[in-house]
């Protein structure tokens, strides 16, 4: 370096000479660095007049930019620049986008939307993403639902019918679910009768005897229990009453109670006490009619429908 | 006690300004046949027509919101993101292989900082003149005629830098389309934004900083140079014939040492260059037995050198960072010492190995080494498998995914329900219908509701639900099972996909 040494670069001093040798460097700050910082100065003041800024009696300096965007209902809005219009434009321009989407559901009925391979991917998606928000919290991220609370809708059985039009009539209007407490009318040994006998109707091991008497109650006007079960106790949908023959269990966690006399008490349990929380609220006002109907078509197809 | 505060250096290197000679030769032939060739790439390839069914008439797109590279007849997709690791990686080892083989190769002929700076140069030179003239230029006050001249050249730098940024951008949108909204204030605020990005950089970088990019900015100079290994050939000065005993020397004066552009046509130039070497070898040969004898070295120190170097430095200190290694230097020694009649290649592509030997031999490539024996078949390897990749790429993408929420469902009779989302993208160039099958499980056991086939248009994806039902028994045995995606009337080309089944049973 030191062959390199020009005139130019040396170091100034201020000039200055203190106890007769000491001397001070002047070493300004680098060119580019100061003009970096002007230029950050003027960012700064172009910055309070775009964007939103200073306080400002009581509110603020709204800044000279201004977010504009068309809702979904064609309105156009305008607000200063912050954050929230930001969100605002980016769900709007969301909804606007979808809007197509959605009014060709309205347009559309079940049948021809379960043919259409484009309506079937959008409604795949955008089904999932309004079961997630206003469904999975109690029938579970899957649809699988938890035994004993809320039903599983990924089975072949359907409560209330697998159908387009009782899906949407389910989403609609909501559903109540009831059964009385037999322990109120019934003895405990007749409740035991019973359940040995609704075990025996889906093949679980039981005692025979217990079986056949409850099986004579069962259609007796005592318990009077195929009202609403039926006479093959294979249920009623217009009412929600479930077949009873199949392997699916909704209120009695069967499936996961261990033991032929466990399983047994778990039935046991539920027509002794009977059940009053089975329910589903009613949707239609909380979410608009083409949400509904994507949200049925992709409940419809969840379980494969009937 | 601190006296002499003054003397001190400062923090910066101030530039000192690079006025180069221009050179003939056949190193800058090679890098001008390069330019032309790069520049004719660069800027023509936007414009190539290609006709497409669902995308603008252009051979290279690189339509970044419909998410796909448009490559004349290949249109490559995210899902293809392979191909592009694998290309980098094949740059990445041919810039290793060639390092080895012939040194920083890349940096004097190829790396787009020289091909502009070199562009830049031209444009210097066209309006400024020769090298004398621009150092006049330089020194003398700001009068009319060197406000015209240097205002002039960086007006056509801007402008070249200017039409750089609108080439990158045609990349990536329809070019013809581009300039028209683009001077007509209707292109995206992204073009705008990149046009501008690119002229600021281009005309700083290869008008303003030039050589500095290379010695202070770049890395792959800095990378470059430690893979030099004693057998890499490179730029090198001939310290022992051009040095001799006693150093350098000018040659006495009556020697009329023509480096100055003649005014006559090329052809003219040439034979005069030709006769004159030949008509001087007798002479020269004289000459150099003259200065050998009293221990003088060939080099006649006339700073051609120095004066034709892009990057400013003396070849004869010897090897060094700063050299992009562009072989003008070489361009003109050989010119000089062809005028005098001396043999050329005192600068020459030699290895340090063979300029440290006792005997020097003719310089050559040494390629059988380890090292680039190795990179060359990696990168024989690479090419090959990326080639072989994009050949046999399929007409579709397919992703299979089982439902987990829940893994399997109990159906009323009892029977065991797993369910599948297959996305299919059509990859073709014409829409095309598929049909889902399955293998390893009962006919009739896949349900796919009403979309037994979709067809799907080209650069789409469909999605379809398929779901599963097996009785206890056969779903405790089944674990696996294949999906089969069949494009219709083209059996050929189906693709099959393991999936998994499960069942109570298997969980515990």
């Amino acid at each position: 370096m030191s062959e390199q040494k020009l005139q130019s670069q040396t170091v100034q001093t201020t000039g200055h000479a203190w106890d007769g040798d000491l001397q001070e460097f002047n070493n300004p700050l680098p060119v580019w660095w100061v003009y970096t910082f002007y230029a950050t100065v003027v960012f700064a003041i172009v910055y309070w007049a775009i964007y939103p800024s200073w306080p400002f009696g009581k509110g603020w300096l709204g800044g000279l930019s201004n977010i504009t965007y068309v809702n979904s209902a064609g309105e156009t809005k305008t607000h200063s620049w912050n954050t929230r219009a930001l969100l605002m434009e980016d769900l709007n321009k969301a909804a606007v986008a979808q809007k197509p989407y959605f009014d060709k559901v309205s347009g559309m009925s079940y049948a021809q939307i379960a043919k259409d391979p484009e309506m079937n991917g959008f409604i795949l998606s955008s089904g999932k993403a309004l079961f997630a928000d206003n469904c999975a919290p109690c029938h579970q991220a899957g649809g699988q639902g938890v035994v004993g609370f809320f039903p599983n809708l990924t089975d072949d059985d359907w409560l209330y019918g697998g159908s387009f039009d009782t899906i949407h009539e389910t989403v609609t209007g909501g559903r109540r679910a009831y059964m009385p407490a037999f322990s109120e009318v019934l003895g405990g040994g007749q409740i035991d009768q019973l359940a040995n006998y609704v075990a025996s109707l889906s093949g679980i091991g039981h005692d025979a005897t217990k079986a056949a008497a409850g099986n004579a109650l069962f259609h007796s006007e005592t318990a009077a229990c195929y009202y609403c079960h039926g006479s093959d106790a294979k249920g009623r949908k217009e009412i929600g009453a479930p077949n009873l023959t199949d392997n699916i269990w909704l209120w009695a966690n069967v499936p996961t109670t261990q033991g032929e006399e466990g399983k047994v008490a778990a039935i046991r349990g539920v027509i002794a006490n009977g059940l009053n929380k089975g329910v589903m609220p009613a949707w239609a006002g909380r979410l608009s009619p083409e949400q509904i109907k994507v949200l049925t078509v992709y409940v419809h197809e969840l379980g494969g429908g009937q | 006690m601190q006296t002499g505060l003054e003397d001190q250096i400062g923090l910066y290197q101030k530039r000192i300004p690079i006025f180069t000679r221009s050179v003939k030769g056949r190193f800058r032939r090679f890098k001008t046949s390069v330019l032309v060739l790069a520049y004719a790439i660069y800027f023509l390839l936007p414009w190539l027509p290609w006709t497409r069914l669902d995308a603008p008439a252009q051979a290279v797109l690189f339509d970044v919101p419909g998410r796909r590279f448009l490559i004349f007849g290949l249109t490559i997709y995210p899902q293809d993101v392979i191909w592009l690791a694998l290309l980098l990686f094949i740059a990445a080892i041919l810039l290793f292989f060639v390092t080895g083989l012939v040194g920083r190769a890349f940096c004097g002929y190829f790396c787009f900082q020289t091909l502009w700076t070199d562009f830049f140069i031209w444009i210097e030179h066209k309006i400024q003149g020769e090298r004398p003239a621009r150092v006049r230029l330089y020194r003398q006050p700001w009068d009319r005629e060197k406000v015209i001249k240097i205002g002039s050249t960086h007006a056509l730098w801007v402008l070249a830098s200017f039409w750089t940024g609108i080439s990158f951008v045609a990349y990536f949108t329809y070019a013809p389309q581009l300039v028209a909204d683009f001077f007509s204030g209707q292109a995206a605020a992204a073009a705008y934004i990149t046009v501008g990005i690119l002229t600021l950089s281009t005309y700083a970088a290869a008008g303003l900083m030039r050589e500095q990019i290379c010695t202070y900015v770049c890395p792959y100079g800095r990378f470059q140079s430690v893979m030099y290994e004693p057998e890499t050939l490179a730029v090198h000065y001939d310290a022992r014939r051009g040095e001799g005993a006693s150093g350098r020397a000018v040659v006495r004066a009556g020697r009329g040492i023509v480096i100055e552009r003649r005014r006559a046509g090329g052809h003219a130039e040439a034979s005069v260059a030709v006769e004159r070497r030949h008509t001087d070898i007798s002479a020269g040969q004289r000459a150099l037995a003259e200065r050998h004898a009293k221990g003088l070295g060939d080099c006649v120190d006339c700073g051609l050198c120095v004066q034709v170097c892009p990057v400013g430095i003396d070849i004869r200190d010897g090897l060094q960072y700063k050299c992009i290694s562009c072989g003008l230097c070489i361009d003109a020694c050989n010119t000089i010492m062809d005028s005098f009649g001396f043999p050329r290649g005192l600068i020459r592509y030699d290895s340090e190995g063979n300029l440290a030997a006792p005997t020097p031999a003719a310089p050559k490539l040494h390629w059988r080494r380890l090292k680039i024996i190795g990179y060359g078949v990696a990168l024989i390897l690479m090419s090959a498998y990326l080639v072989y990749s994009i050949s046999t790429r399929g007409s579709f993408d397919r992703a299979v995914n089982q439902i987990r929420q829940p893994l399997y469902v109990v159906l009323s009779d009892g029977d065991i329900r797993n369910r599948y989302q297959i996305r299919i993208t059509n990859k073709a160039a014409q829409g095309q219908t598929y049909v889902i099958s399955a293998h390893g499980i009962p006919e009739g056991a896949l349900d796919l509701g009403n979309f037994r086939e979709i067809t799907i248009k080209p650069g789409h994806s469909g999605l379809v639900q398929a779901s599963v039902r097996l009785p206890p028994a056969l779903a405790t045995q089944t674990q696996r099972f294949e999906l089969v995606i069949t494009p219709q009337g083209k059996p050929a080309e189906a693709r099959s996909e393991t999936v998994r089944f499960d069942s109570p049973s298997q969980r515990l």
